[in-house]
């Protein structure tokens, strides 16, 4: 299937990516490649067959509810970009 | 005239020791990013581990509504950016919700109606953005907090009937012990759908007003989004499906223009959660757990307590009020002077502006105490008031306050009687018409008596003093 | 180079604990190889000192008669997507160059607690994406044997040290073939676990459900000892499961008597003639050992690479949402506004391979093709799996080729896309299926290229693997070359 400019646009604002007009004709390219390899998927019969989310039987995974310790604060912020001792920084978000 | 339907989905903040996924710990408020670690911060590499309680009591909150409760759940990633997710994408249920079905009754002017519900399913909290000045602080003390979301059907149809409704659900999510359901903090949100038709029309497209925190706000933002369709549709427009703010202070709603495009959520299931499978065992097990509803407690009020219709209502309406007055009334055996008591007394010390909830700063132990302490004399209701004050939110034991207070009232009658003699000379004409017969003045004299030794007397002995000294005389 | 650093892992140990060489002086020679082979391009961080200080905290261990853990001071490297505390984990991306975790992976706990001394992490394709490691923020790395050829990927780095007797043993991760094709290409060995047998906290997520850390050694032992360390339940990591087995190092080489599975779809008439000649030569080896070989089949062979690029895009998509410039690596703040931080940062710190993932990822889940694509992948998945389990019922191992060619040149590869994609036909499979897998060396091909055999077990089988690869392993001397 030929995937459009402008589904490659939508995908890539959707993954809060920016692409030159090469790249998007390179992505144009390489996502209908894809779908192209994809239809390998068509040609087997999965009527009757359910999905696989996970490949573990394993269900009731769960935690006793015990508060612990939390980190030190500067630890989790020393990485930050911008941040002022307390809280990570952004440009004012708006919605 | 148009009729408003209107849906609502209501995120409840889950009252666990520790987050949804992680250790931290589980409280509004602190310092921001202080009950944080990697896990809820969103680092790279980490991995999430489910809160049984979260699941119990999303599953005690199904039951309580009524819902069927699911064999077999999942979860899901909800991918979106923000700057409150760290993830970006929250771990949620989309096909698979732990509840399903359900209903949801309310009493609104004296009659009961019903709420259907759609689904109960879990999800996380995301972090807080402090807004200041032209940047945005981010807190993930809230993040990954367990949120229980809360979808009803379309089944109401009034400003009125959508604040009874959430009032009767704060009421039970309260009872059954899974929220403390305090609007003011944010841990019972609620998003309005509305849409309007004329009278035996289909339904109109619906707008979604996200993240109203009050009832108050509850109740503005429908009446204004009924007027805006309204209005809209009278001058020959159309309704766009979209999502809308409200702004609490201006009073006004708000489309969140441009953001529709980026709705595409992306879901699939999270592959480092397994699924939650609940046996028919486990379920009785946690519905066996769930806490005395209102209707229950009004029944056992009335009937093995005594008390009139009238103060069950009252004492159920909020559960900590209920909770301290069977607390109370385990200890101290006269359940109607505890009612009295806490009806007048408590109801109105623990009133906060602007709230609809009530603070209670006192232990039923000590409210017992207290009641004690007037029932045998010892102080005065007068004096208990400064008594409660003392005890309020404090670690001092009513006794001692009465103590350090100089509260105890005097039941000595060699003293008092000095004391009764003085105000019985000093009105002479008083004294008379009680001799004559006037049984009112003796109210009055005993008034003076208290006045004179600053409320520390016994106002029974004081009234027995007065007949025993006018009769005798 | 020392001598001393090309004894297994097991010998190393084992001289340690035995004070005929000090850990102290392994790490040195391991650190002074390092230097030596840096123009390899296999280290992005050296972390000297702290693996020193480890070397040194076992010796004193021994010296005091006490017990200094199954690694015993012995030099190991760790792939770069795996976290370590205090000392930096790049993914070899631009976006992660200065990113210094606060917390130790799981397993690197259990390698510190075991004794290992941590000379580095190593070099990779970048987030893992990649059959090269080529696609790497710090350079390409160059294989040991002939620089013009790949080491393989993703996990070249650590396949390669290991090779160029750097580290007696490394950690590597495996979503699609990044631990065996690498092993393959360097010509040493290694194993991707069963899903959940060795926890994945800390290790920074490409595609949650098929991603496993899993050990590279020298020799089939090497990995087995590695293994005894790193298998364990993990209670932050919810999928991660208690070991089947005490320990692992002790299996006994055993052939005789195995049932060895091959399917029809391993062998099509456009496969390598080199690796069809060494295959086939193995088989006869393993078989003439005492091994019954079984003809099977794998109908949706051929769908599984459709269905490893859809799952694992659709997974890495939203693993990768994470990296917004705003919590912790690279933040372009240059733009206007908090919307121009999320696109300039991720548009300038991630490479054109991840982007291409991440494209198809968010394409596969998109609305409207969620069907056709990720719930149509999800299906194939449960007959992938199916017929896994269904080959190897009565089968001990199924055998294929790792990878179908030798180390491709350098740089070759790179231009067409989807054709690197193909390097993993062999491996995905066994991701797809959660299956253990063990890649060891079977000789060369006419270029002198290492080539690796793939022997894949039943779930948590990896024991029988072991017993099957070292008695291969006994067979052919250790050169592989039969």
């Amino acid at each position: 299937m030929k995937v459009t400019r402008k589904e490659v646009e939508r995908i890539a604002a959707l993954g809060r990516l920016e692409l030159s007009e090469e790249q998007k004709r390179e992505m144009e390219a390489h996502l209908s490649g894809m779908t192209e390899h994809f239809k390998m998927l068509d040609a087997v019969d999965t009527s009757s067959v359910p999905p696989t989310a996970h490949i573990l039987d394993k269900v009731n995974v769960l935690r006793p509810d015990k508060a612990e310790p939390s980190f030190e604060r500067d630890a989790l912020l020393a990485n930050a970009p911008e941040r002022d001792g307390e809280c990570y920084i952004v440009p004012r978000a708006v919605e | 005239m148009y009729e408003m339907t209107l849906g609502l989905e209501i995120h409840c903040e889950l009252k666990t020791e520790s987050k949804i996924f992680c250790g931290c710990r589980n409280e509004f408020g602190g310092e921001p990013n202080t009950h944080c670690c990697p896990v809820c911060s969103g680092f790279p590499g980490v991995m999430p581990v489910l809160n049984e309680k979260a699941v119990e009591y999303t599953v005690r909150t199904g039951l309580a509504l009524n819902c069927e409760i699911s064999r077999y759940s999942k979860w899901d990633r909800k991918n979106y950016f923000y700057p409150d997710l760290p993830k970006a994408w929250q771990t949620s249920q989309y096909d698979l919700p732990l509840c399903k079905g359900g209903f949801v009754e309310y009493e609104l002017d004296g009659k009961i109606k019903t709420v259907r519900i759609n689904r109960i399913h879990l999800e996380e909290d995301a972090g807080k953005l402090l807004h200041e000045g032209g940047v945005s602080r981010i807190d993930y003390n809230r993040s990954g907090v367990p949120l229980m979301e809360i979808v009803t059907e379309p089944d109401l149809h009034s400003e009125a009937e959508a604040v009874a409704f959430l009032d009767g659900l704060k009421s039970v999510l309260k009872y059954i012990g899974v929220s403390d359901v305090k609007m003011q903090e944010g841990s019972l949100r609620c998003d309005v759908n509305l849409s309007v038709a004329k009278p035996g029309q289909k339904l109109g497209t619906r707008t979604e007003t996200k993240n109203l925190n009050s009832f108050s706000a509850v109740k503005r933002s429908i009446l204004f989004e009924y007027d805006r369709q309204c209005g809209v549709l009278n001058a020959g427009g159309t309704i766009t499906q979209e999502t809308r703010r409200w702004d609490d202070n201006k009073s006004v709603g708000y489309s969140m223009r441009g953001k529709e495009d980026a709705h595409d959520y992306r879901y699939f299931p999270e592959p480092d959660l397994m699924p939650v499978v609940l046996s028919g065992e486990k379920i009785e097990e946690i519905r066996k757990a769930i806490p005395r509803l209102k209707k229950e407690r009004i029944a056992i009020y009335t009937e093995k307590l005594g008390l009139p219709l009238y103060d069950a209502r009252i004492l159920t309406a909020d559960k900590d009020i209920a909770d301290l007055f069977e607390g109370t009334a385990a200890v101290f055996k006269n359940p109607k002077k505890a009612s009295n008591y806490i009806m007048s007394e408590i109801m109105r010390k623990g009133k906060r502006e602007g709230s609809e909830d009530v603070e209670i700063g006192v232990s039923p132990a000590a409210l017992a105490e207290i009641l004690t302490l007037i029932d045998s004399g010892v102080i005065s209701l007068a004096a208990s008031k400064d008594v409660l004050d003392a005890v309020w939110n404090g670690a001092e034991s009513p006794l001692a306050a009465v103590e350090r207070l100089g509260l105890r009232q005097n039941s000595d009658s060699g003293e008092l009687e000095s004391a009764v003699k003085e105000v019985i000379a000093a009105n002479a004409s008083a004294a008379e018409q009680y001799k004559a017969g006037n049984q009112k003045v003796a109210a009055f004299l005993v008034g003076q008596v208290m006045k004179a030794t600053k409320g520390k007397s016994n106002p029974k002995l004081v009234g027995e003093l007065i007949e025993k000294l006018l009769k005798t005389n | 180079m020392n001598n001393l650093l090309q004894m297994p892992l097991t010998e190393a140990v084992k001289a340690v604990k035995s004070k005929k060489v000090s850990a102290v002086e392994l790490t040195r020679a391991s650190l002074g190889r390092i230097a030596e082979c840096k123009e390899l391009n296999n280290f992005i961080t050296v972390c000297a000192e702290s693996a020193l200080a480890a070397a040194a905290e076992a010796d004193k261990k021994i010296a005091l008669g006490g017990d200094p853990g199954p690694l015993a001071g012995v030099p190991v490297a760790v792939k770069d997507n795996i976290s370590t505390k205090g000392i930096r984990t790049t993914c070899a991306s631009k976006f992660l160059q200065n990113y210094v975790p606060p917390f130790d992976a799981s397993v690197v706990t259990a390698l510190r607690n075991a004794g290992a001394s941590i000379v580095g992490k190593t070099n990779m394709d970048e987030f893992a994406m990649g059959s090269g490691s080529e696609n790497s923020y710090f350079g390409a790395v160059k294989n040991f044997r002939e620089r013009s050829r790949v080491a393989g990927g993703s996990s070249g780095g650590s396949a390669n040290a290991v090779a160029a007797c750097e580290v007696f043993a490394a950690l590597g991760s495996d979503t699609g073939g990044s631990i065996r094709q690498p092993a393959a290409y360097c010509g040493v060995a290694g194993l991707k676990p069963t899903y959940s047998l060795v926890s994945r906290y800390g290790l920074i997520a490409f595609a949650s459900s098929l991603d496993q850390i899993g050990p590279l050694g020298r020799t089939v032992r090497d990995c087995a000892l590695m293994l005894d360390v790193l298998a364990f339940a993990d209670p932050r990591d919810s999928t991660s499961v208690p070991r089947p087995q005490k320990t692992y190092s002790d299996f006994v080489p055993r052939v005789k008597g195995k049932r060895i599975g091959i399917a029809k779809e391993f062998f099509p008439d456009t496969l390598n003639a080199d690796v069809r000649k060494r295959l086939n030569a193995a088989v006869a080896a393993l078989e003439g050992a005492g091994a019954v070989v079984k003809e099977t089949s794998i109908k949706s062979f051929n769908a599984a690479l459709a269905t490893y690029y859809v799952l694992s895009s659709a997974e890495a998509a939203s693993n990768l949402a994470r990296f917004d410039g705003i919590k912790y690596g690279y933040s372009d703040r240059s733009g206007d506004g908090l919307t121009d931080i999320y696109f300039k940062s991720r548009t300038g710190g991630f490479g054109d391979e991840v982007k291409r993932r991440i494209m198809t990822g968010n394409y596969v889940l998109s609305s409207g093709y969620y069907d056709a694509y990720y719930l149509k992948a999800s299906k194939v998945r449960t007959l992938i799996k199916r017929e896994y389990e269904d080959a190897l019922r009565d089968c001990d191992a199924l055998i294929c080729p790792t990878a179908p060619s030798s180390a491709f040149k350098a740089g070759k590869k790179t231009s067409d896309h989807t054709q690197v994609y193909l390097e993993d036909v062999y491996t995905v499979p066994v991701n797809i299926a959660g299956l253990p897998a063990l890649s060891v060396p079977c000789g060369t091909d006419g270029g002198g290229m290492p080539i690796g055999m793939q022997l894949i077990g039943k779930a948590f089988d990896e024991k029988n693997l072991f017993e099957l690869a070292g008695a291969f392993e006994e067979i052919t001397g250790g050169n592989a070359d039969v």
